[in-house]
């Protein structure tokens, strides 16, 4: 584990507007000229995020950008695959079907909890 | 499909292609630049937040992740996350936000149907795939990884 | 016996049933649009109250026959059949509809031309007195449309400039032999069209070709032109869709100018942020019952062709890669 930048500064925030404002506009060039669905969009820079993310790579972009690499959906794929390889690391083959939930399963958890509490109070509208 | 079918379908849509008017490339690409930095600069903020309380930087990006899930959610139940995906297109379906609005939505959507068959069927009609295809990309590459390090021999 | 057969795909009604009432309800969205003025009953809720878009489809849909019943001195039981489509799985606005009415239910389905599809086996059977009054109704709703054929309503979904807006609302006519109203004169069924388009989201483009079509054989079979005509409606092509049908029909040889309109790119006002235009069993039959009958009892036109057309496909079926097909279906309303 790297050293852990604790204290916020303002460059950081200008660092997460660029980084994930670029992620978000390269998506939307790809939507705008091919015929692929947003759910096509979102698996292939989820896909792209944990293959960045075993090569090690998206882990340097996320020390240079913090949520702006953590938020976007490539971010995801690379918790994922984190989770992974540090479960392996402490529990071996058994981290291989573990780790995927290590960091994430805060994060589905919460989609599954929030997303049913949504449906029970409100209603779709036009 | 015969030849002469098969030109006549080329010929119309190349007719399709020009009637049809091109997206507006400019605006949405800044559109959706500006909505999802927006979106990545609070989750700064959250991260930020969770920095002082939290241990490791693993464990704080799953708590800054978690809590813009907690907030796209309720964006989506209040109605506003389809406004702002409408103009912000990727720039708000790519965010982790994005990922919690796909799973809000079919809930809400299909609760009608009734709590198990439909809303815990198909809450993750849309977010199922990003998480089947997640998983089993970082199976493949924590595999090879495991395997060519050593770290499992 | 008079010749009823025109040409290859056109009838010609010599009994000249009538559309002796029309009603047309619909939402706060078509409200607001280019038709607001023309449709009879407008609701401010799009769920009327109900908990789900099906169920307040087929309400709208009920409500729709009731008045149309109710402007004639007609009940249920004068009604010799009720015809009825819409676009969702199995028709079950138009089935459960007829459960309530209590007439003799045909079921039909054309997509967005099951309109025209229902006026013109409607008149096929008063015109040959099987039936002394035929109900004819269709519905479309826009929550229940998109998530049957599309997402759910809150997905972060950035719509694409060639989508269409399902209109939500319901249209319908009473089709008789006795009374007065604007009599359907003509009647020409459509092919089914397929020039390959996949993209659920280029409804007007897969569309276009069968309109073309059915117009052209139209033309042909009647020894028509567009001149004959005050209107030429098509149903909902919509901006795209209609760019592509005034070229098919050029490239056949005729020019339609001023006389044509589409309801679907008409509906909608460019601020209401309907993409490529309306869509929609309603879309046609607001045009057709709403507009066109309340222009014909105002003196404006006096011969009109209306054409709907349907887009033909399931989610299944563009999901395993099928093309969508299209048709269309034409009959001429003289007033």
């Amino acid at each position: 584990m790297v050293a852990f930048e604790k204290e916020g500064r303002t460059v950081d925030y200008l660092k997460a507007f660029l980084v994930g404002g670029t992620i978000c506009a390269i998506a939307q060039i790809i939507y705008d000229n091919t015929k692929l669905t947003p759910a096509h969009i979102l698996v292939a820079f989820t896909v792209v995020g944990a293959i960045l993310g075993g090569l090690g790579i998206y882990e340097s972009l996320a020390q240079f950008a913090g949520a702006g690499a953590i938020i976007p959906v490539s971010g995801f794929g690379n918790a994922i695959v984190t989770g992974m390889m540090s479960e392996i690391k402490r529990l071996g083959w058994e981290g291989l079907f573990t780790g995927a939930f290590e960091i994430t399963g805060l994060g589905v958890t919460t989609a599954v909890v929030f997303g049913s509490l949504m449906a029970v109070l409100f209603r779709p509208k036009d | 499909m015969d030849k002469a079918q098969q030109d006549q379908n080329a010929k119309y849509q190349q007719m399709v292609k020009e009637a049809t008017p091109k997206p507006e490339h400019r605006k949405n690409i800044v559109l959706a630049f500006l909505t999802g930095g927006i979106i990545c600069t609070i989750g700064q903020a959250v991260f930020n937040l969770f920095s002082k309380i939290e241990p490791t930087r693993m464990e704080t990006t799953g708590t800054t992740q978690a809590t813009m899930i907690a907030l796209g959610a309720i964006a989506t139940g209040l109605g506003f996350y389809d406004w702002l995906a409408e103009h912000g297109g990727m720039g708000a379906a790519i965010p982790i936000t994005g990922f919690s609005n796909t799973v809000t939505a079919a809930a809400m959507e299909f609760k009608r149907e009734g709590y198990i068959l439909g809303m815990g069927a198909k809450m993750f009609v849309v977010a199922g795939p990003v998480l089947v295809y997640g998983i089993l990309s970082s199976f493949i590459i924590s595999f090879f990884w495991a395997v060519l390090t050593g770290t499992l021999l | 016996m008079t010749q009823k057969r025109q040409g290859l795909q056109t009838i010609s009604f010599d009994q000249s049933p009538r559309i002796i009432s029309s009603a047309t309800i619909a939402g706060p969205k078509e409200a607001s649009s280019n038709l607001g003025s023309y449709i009879d009953r407008l609701v401010t809720d799009s769920m009327v109250g109900e908990q789900t878009p099906e169920k307040a489809e087929r309400k709208l849909l009920y409500q729709a026959c009731q008045d149309a019943l109710a402007k004639t001195k007609l009940t249920e039981k004068d009604i010799h059949l009720f015809i009825g489509g819409d676009l969702l799985n199995q028709i079950i606005s138009s089935s459960y509809s007829a459960r309530d009415l209590g007439i003799p239910f045909l079921g039909i389905y054309g997509a967005c031309s099951s309109i025209v599809e229902g006026l013109g086996i409607g008149a096929l059977i008063v015109d040959g007195s099987y039936a002394n009054a035929v109900l004819v109704a269709t519905s479309s709703h826009y929550q229940a449309s998109e998530r049957q054929f599309r997402y759910p309503i809150e997905l972060n979904i950035q719509h694409k400039s060639s989508n269409q807006w399902t209109v939500t609302g319901a249209a319908a006519a009473v089709v008789s032999n006795q009374g007065e109203g604007p009599r359907i004169t003509k009647a020409t069924f459509g092919r089914v069209l397929d020039y390959g388009i996949k993209s659920p989201n280029d409804m007007g483009a897969a569309m276009a070709p069968a309109a073309a079509d059915t117009l052209c054989r139209h033309f042909q079979d009647t020894n028509t032109s567009p001149g004959d005509y005050d209107l030429i409606l098509t149903g909902d092509l919509g901006s795209i869709g209609q760019k592509l049908f005034v070229r098919l029909v050029k490239e056949a040889g005729h020019t339609l100018g001023t006389k044509h309109m589409d309801v679907g790119a008409y509906i909608y006002k460019p601020e209401q942020g309907a993409g490529a235009g309306g869509s929609g069993c309603a879309c046609s039959a607001l045009g057709i019952l709403g507009y066109v009958i309340k222009e014909m009892y105002q003196g404006r036109y006096h011969r009109i062709l209306a054409i709907a057309t349907g887009a033909l496909f399931s989610p299944v079926s563009y999901q395993q890669g099928d093309s969508i097909a299209g048709i269309a279906h034409g009959i001429v309303i003289e007033g």
